[in-house]
């Protein structure tokens, strides 16, 4: 579980790194640490997988993928896992998971989101990911978002940061 | 998606910032200047193109990505299938929800798909069976088994 500090640094840090010629220290001067100390705790933090890389997430929409559709499928249960792994591999693909199925209004089991710079370019994108599939899948839709309704980004909730968020 | 997106394009330098920082800022005292002697550019710019960067929403953010499932966050994707003439009102009673992270509309009979964040498993079942007792329709939740990707990287 996570230390105070953890939280501390969870709560400085998930809005951004500071842009100033040295963050680790502006980011130390905040927690009352030095920069040694946050740049060792990052680092570990690395290795452990709480954090996943230190950079830049654009903005897809802005860079002109402006197509995201949400392609579901329902994968045979003996294959879905090995599937997956070369599913998400595909550069076009974020957040590909195994879900549970809630039969018999949702028969998917594999969800991948796919991006592109128009619907028709997702639909080639879904169409290479059928093909990889193949045999094992027995259904799929493509969700399109029409309409963002809410997006507060994932933040650590509340409770468990300390600090708001 | 939204109507008022506005396509970037992305001068050649920033292209070239922005692979390289999907990648390791590294951890040492002064990162933007060891980016920058890496990639021929000064510190100053370096600096000044992220900043320029996430005003102008070509970056949403810069930083730490944290795991946060591995500090006890729960995401939970979950869905309804929402009448269209009450299909505002719902969103309105859904998004009211502090745990409601995300919600987007989606061309489906699943019409409405949205991201519980919470700090545990009960909170998120809890944070359904209002949503449920508000509207009146059922919350499918599809919470995740197995993950097998999350990071995207479009070429820029």
């Amino acid at each position: 579980m996570l230390s105070p500090f953890d939280r501390q640094l969870i709560a400085a840090t998930q809005a951004g790194l500071p842009l100033v010629p040295r963050p680790y220290d502006a980011v130390g001067a905040q927690l009352g640490v030095s920069g040694a100390v946050v740049r060792e705790r990052l680092e570990g933090m690395l290795r452990e997988g709480l954090v996943r890389r230190i950079g830049a997430v654009p903005n897809h929409y802005r860079l002109g993928y402006i197509a995201n559709g949400m392609t579901v499928w329902d994968v045979d249960d003996a294959l879905v896992d090995a599937l997956g792994e070369k599913v998400g591999a595909l550069s076009f693909v974020s957040h590909c998971y195994r879900r549970p199925r809630a039969l018999p209004d949702w028969p998917y089991n594999l969800f991948a989101m796919v991006h592109g710079h128009h619907r028709a370019e997702v639909e080639r994108r879904a169409l290479q990911i059928h093909c990889l599939l193949a045999e094992a899948c027995r259904g799929h839709d493509i969700l399109y978002s029409e309409r963002i309704l809410k997006k507060t980004g994932l933040r650590l909730p509340d409770s468990a940061a300390g600090s708001t968020g | 998606m939204s109507g008022a997106t506005t396509v970037l394009a992305l001068d050649a330098t920033d292209a070239l910032l922005i692979r390289r920082l999907h990648g390791d800022l590294p951890l040492t005292d002064t990162p933007y200047a060891d980016v920058a002697r890496e990639l021929g550019l000064s510190e100053d710019e370096v600096v000044a193109r992220l900043q320029t960067m996430l005003a102008d929403g070509v970056l949403s953010r810069f930083g730490p990505l944290f795991q946060i499932e591995r500090a006890g966050g729960q995401f939970v994707l979950a869905a309804m299938q929402v009448p269209e003439d009450r299909f505002d009102a719902v969103a309105e009673q859904v998004n009211a929800l502090p745990e409601v992270a995300h919600n987007y509309r989606r061309q489906h009979r699943f019409n409405m798909w949205f991201v519980l964040a919470c700090s545990s498993p009960a909170q998120a079942s809890a944070a359904g069976v209002r949503i449920e007792a508000v509207t009146g329709l059922r919350v499918f939740a599809f919470p995740k088994e197995k993950e097998f990707f999350v990071e995207l990287r479009l070429p820029v």
